[in-house]
């Protein structure tokens, strides 16, 4: 069989490419889904927690007597008591070098270090009785000093948050390539400014799950998790619990929601299995709302002075960054906290063609909820600094904004190619995407009406924000630094004797379409129609190792192994049906779940019947013939540590000048996945990546008081994008399929999210321009625009600037 | 401790006789009683609409209903709708148009726009998003799920169901 004959294009009744609606939904729309939090085992025991009221303070002592006596209450839990059966865990890598953090309990011995931090944990008949009994402990602490400001966590005045070790300082990277100080020497323009983001969570919709069951009788540890990888969950049990891997079983079945959120091993969820374990009975924990917004994790805690560097004509000579991100009292595990930070410095610039770059960052530790990877991991940061500059420098030298960008990205022939950061770049599709961008919104028009309406006192923007997105991760990101993540994953495709196909596969489902995606795959792979598959994921007992789905990797890399092994299973049943039809494998072909003759399409017998013969009747085959009706192959790109995608985006928002509220009004991206297997799939990835950046743009932000506790820790106070709130959102693509795999595909989960923020902002500048108000912070609520306003106009009466 | 209270309803046609403690709210009394789970639970705060049923034919959320307030009354749930075939053409849509990812708001949020359909017409895109903006989802971006209910109006041609 040649490779050309395997190509996904070329085989008949592909479903590569095609918009299939997702098997297997009618499920979740008939309220026929399995949850985490649907879950109830029998004799299952509840969880909750009591909380640090304080977001520093020592422990003293912990009172339960009063709680012990409470109705329904089995146990209760203090630090000290989980900490005798769960080692503690340290959330470095290797790779991110000098990075350090602290030993992390499940609860809190000692020293709370966030407001939220669970210090206790009470085990009842139900969670309201838990609840109820978590009231009654008594906690003796001693509040110590906040550390909230990551400008001030390194000041010699500031309480060192782990005394080991010895500073705040989490982690530091600095690099330059070519000599910037040159280079802004001799710009013809500098352009700076400062970029604040506001700290958000993803606010998935179902909170953290866990149902944990330790079997005395088996000594196996079974956890039922809402989670994106089940392989490196089992792997952290065991080792915190002294058991061995084969010892745990993680099942993820349907999750409500992740986004990043739930890749990360959380203290809560850690000490209900250690309580399983100490109890032998099943726990469940289900995070309300209220501590889903103190414990999940945050992210986006960055403040980047930036500068830029370019001549009259556009040219970008020069770009500069220096980031201070805080990321709570610890690094979480196993991933770490540096990786944003790490990303950021790595990602800014790299959609252009850059020779002198400078950049440094600082991770600080503070006393507020942990941050660690949330959908999108930097680029949103990086994209918003970027283009904010891009855009700020246009304005100074007096170009249209997507001219200055079709200057400088990198030409979409000088591919292969690396950034100046080393970044590897296989193919993108940079100035396709801007030109598909611009006729999609029809650019032209829009700037003349944008310049009617200003004439009549309505104010709109546009904004543009070109990007890159890494996807399909190799073992650059955790496995090189030591991280037990596996970069890699297996599928097996096995023909049952009814003749209907099963894939086993280690990435997970989360909503995206995981399980349709695959099922696309394979029955293109092995012949079959899409109804014939069934995809099994999510369980650590019955599907290949792997990593799961983060980083935008379960199509491109899922998909690929899940290709690999269909095809495989296609070459095992030729030579099985070869014998019997006494022809070579080459003369035939899997068909519409046919085997047929590969030259005339003429139908030579059913799977099914192949089946039959194999498992009921393998007295009838030649001697020797051995049939294997079920094929494994794993995969893991090699040739590039990422797969990068690219992409554009645009917003056209109108402004009220006397409110300072800002109305979405429309949104546009065009981004480039490379192959697209289900395009309908993509479009929804994509909008639902685009409203959270829209949210992180415009509305959320977990806000702190000095006192380092959380002010609008619940769905009324912190705004989540609703869908009056929201435009439509036109996508549209470009297809540069990846040469790393037969099936081509990059991902396609975080685009939307990696330009949404920097467009908002660029529009609301853009059409604030003729008051000469500039806004370089998110979220940019109507306080923000207002204020924006009112200094503008203060400057315009002292004086134009200088520049 | 507070005493339990009898109550005596109708869920999803059948006849449901429970005691319960005055503070348990609806949307608990369905999960954790009746194990009609497909009823989820986002905030508990009335915010987010993952809890909406209908009580007497009408939308409401919940986890802002007690389970001692609806002694007497009618209940629907997700499962008995379903089972009633009632919302199948607004469940295709949805399917159709991919207008669910994780599906954790889908069985509210399908209430949520069958009462918008009940109305008859057919409503903006605007109202559309007005209508559902009680119903968060944090998965599609929403123009699947407004795509999805504004293809049901146009296909009943503003009949009121």
């Amino acid at each position: 069989m040649t490779e050309a004959a395997l190509s996904p294009l070329d085989r008949p009744n592909s479903y590569i490419g095609r918009a299939l609606p997702r098997p297997n939904l009618r499920r979740l729309l008939e309220g026929r889904g399995c949850y985490v939090s649907d879950l109830a085992l029998p004799r299952m025991l509840h969880v909750a927690f009591l909380r640090s009221p304080h977001a520093h303070a020592r422990i003293v002592a912990i009172d339960h007597t009063a709680a012990r006596g409470m109705p329904g209450v089995v146990a209760v839990f203090t630090g000290p008591d989980l900490a005798a059966v769960c080692a503690p865990w340290i959330g470095v890598l290797t790779h991110l070098k000098g990075l350090k953090s602290a030993p992390q309990y499940p609860l809190a011995v000692d020293c709370a270090r966030w407001q939220g931090e669970a210090v206790a944990a009470v085990a009842a008949r139900s969670r309201a009785e838990a609840e109820d009994a978590a009231e009654q402990i008594q906690v003796d602490y001693v509040p110590l000093p906040p550390v909230t400001e990551p400008e001030t966590a390194l000041d010699p005045a500031t309480p060192v948050i782990h005394p080991a070790l010895r500073d705040n300082l989490a982690f530091t990277r600095a690099l330059e390539a070519g000599d910037t100080a040159a280079a802004f020497a001799g710009a013809d323009a500098v352009v700076q400014a400062t970029f604040r983001f506001g700290r958000h969570t993803g606010v998935t919709l179902e909170s953290r799950s866990i149902v944990a069951d330790w079997n005395r009788g088996a000594q196996r540890l079974s956890v039922h998790q809402g989670h994106q990888a089940p392989h490196m969950m089992r792997h952290v049990f065991a080792t915190t619990l002294g058991l061995e891997e084969a010892q745990v079983r993680v099942v993820c079945e349907d999750v409500g929601g992740s986004f990043g959120l739930k890749v990360h091993a959380y203290p809560d969820e850690m000490a209900t299995v250690a309580i399983a374990k100490l109890l032998g009975r099943p726990i469940k924990f289900v995070a309300d709302r209220l501590e889903s917004f103190a414990t999940d994790i945050h992210a986006r805690d960055h403040r980047i002075n930036a500068r830029i560097g370019l001549m009259r004509d556009g040219r970008i000579t020069a770009l500069e960054i220096d980031d201070l991100t805080g990321i709570g009292p610890f690094s979480v595990y196993p991933r770490t906290s540096a990786v944003e930070a790490n990303q950021v410095l790595n990602l800014v610039g790299g959609a252009y063609r850059l020779e002198n770059y400078k950049a440094q960052t600082r991770v600080v530790f503070q006393t507020k909820t942990p941050m660690c990877q949330y959908r999108g991991v930097g680029h949103p940061i990086a994209t918003s600094v970027t283009e904010g500059l891009i855009d700020l420098a246009a304005a100074r030298i007096g170009m249209e904004p997507a001219e200055l960008r079709r200057r400088n990205l990198v030409p979409d022939d000088a591919y292969p190619c690396e950034s100046v950061t080393g970044l590897k770049f296989e193919k993108l599709s940079h100035h396709a995407a801007l030109d598909k961008l611009l006729r999609m919104m029809d650019y032209d028009a829009l700037r003349r009406e944008q310049a009617a309406l200003r004439s009549r006192g309505i104010h709109r923007g546009i904004g543009i924000a070109s990007f890159i997105e890494i996807t399909n991760p190799g073992p650059a990101f955790y496995g090189v630094g030591g991280g037990r993540i596996s970069s890699q994953d297996g599928a097996a495709v096995r023909l049952e004797a009814s003749g209907a196909v099963i894939c086993q596969i280690s990435v997970t489902e989360q909503g995206q379409g995981t399980e349709a995606v695959i099922a696309q795959v394979v029955a293109t792979a092995f012949g079959v129609p899409v109804e014939q598959v069934r995809v099994q994921l999510g369980d650590t007992d019955a599907t290949p190792f792997g990593g799961g789905t983060w980083a935008s990797r379960g199509a491109g890399i899922g998909g690929e192994a899940a290709w690999r092994a269909g095809c495989a299973l296609r070459d095992n049943v030729l030579a099985v049906a070869a014998s019997i039809l006494q022809t070579s494998p080459a003369a035939l072909d899997i068909v519409g779940g046919l085997i047929v003759d590969a030259e005339t399409g003429r139908e030579c017998m059913p799977i099914s019947e192949l089946a039959r013969i194999a498992y009921f009747r393998p007295d009838t085959l030649p001697a020797g013939v051995q049939s294997e009706l079920i094929a494994t192959r794993h995969f893991v790109p090699r040739a590039y540590p990422f797969a990068f995608t690219n992409g554009a985006q645009a917003n056209w928002l109108e402004i009220d000048l006397e409110t300072g509220f800002v109305r979405l009004l429309r949104h546009w991206c065009v981004e480039d996945c490379g192959r697209i297997i289900n395009p309908l799939l993509v479009d929804e990835q994509i909008r639902g990546g685009v409203v959270q950046g829209l949210g992180a743009a415009l509305f959320e932000h977990c806000r702190y008081d000095e006192q380092g506790q959380l002010q609008n820790a619940n769905l009324a106070d912190y705004l989540v994008p609703m869908a009056a709130e929201m435009p439509d959102i036109i996508v549209g693509h470009i297809e540069t399929p990846t040469a790393e795999s037969a099936l081509g595909a990059k991902g396609a989960g975080e685009a939307g999210t990696a330009g949404a923020a920097a467009a908002v902002a660029n529009a609301v500048n853009d059409a604030l321009s003729p008051f000469g108000a500039v806004i370089t912070e998110i979220p940019i609520t109507p306080e923000a625009v207002l204020r924006a306003l009112q200094d503008a106009q203060h400057q315009n009466r002292a004086g134009p600037a200088s520049s | 401790m507070t005493l339990a209270v009898p109550i005596a309803l109708t869920v999803n046609g059948e006849r449901v006789e429970e005691t319960v403690q005055p503070g348990l709210h609806l949307a608990d009394f369905l999960r954790e009683r009746l194990g009609l789970v497909g009823t989820h639970i986002g905030c508990e705060h009335g915010v987010c609409g993952a809890c909406t049923v209908r009580l007497d034919g009408a939308i409401v959320r919940g986890c802002l209903v007690l389970a001692v307030q609806a002694d007497g009354r009618q209940v629907e749930t997700i499962e008995g709708i379903s089972d009633a075939g009632t919302i199948a053409e607004l469940q295709a849509a949805f399917h159709a148009h991919n207008a669910l990812q994780c599906g954790f708001c889908t069985p509210a949020m399908l209430l949520t726009a069958d009462a918008l359909l009940r109305q008859g017409g057919v409503p903006s895109r605007e109202a559309i998003r007005r209508h559902i903006s009680g119903n968060y989802c944090r998965c599609t971006g929403y123009h699947a799920i407004v795509d999805a209910i504004e293809s049901v109006a146009r296909a009943r041609g503003g009949d009121a169901s």
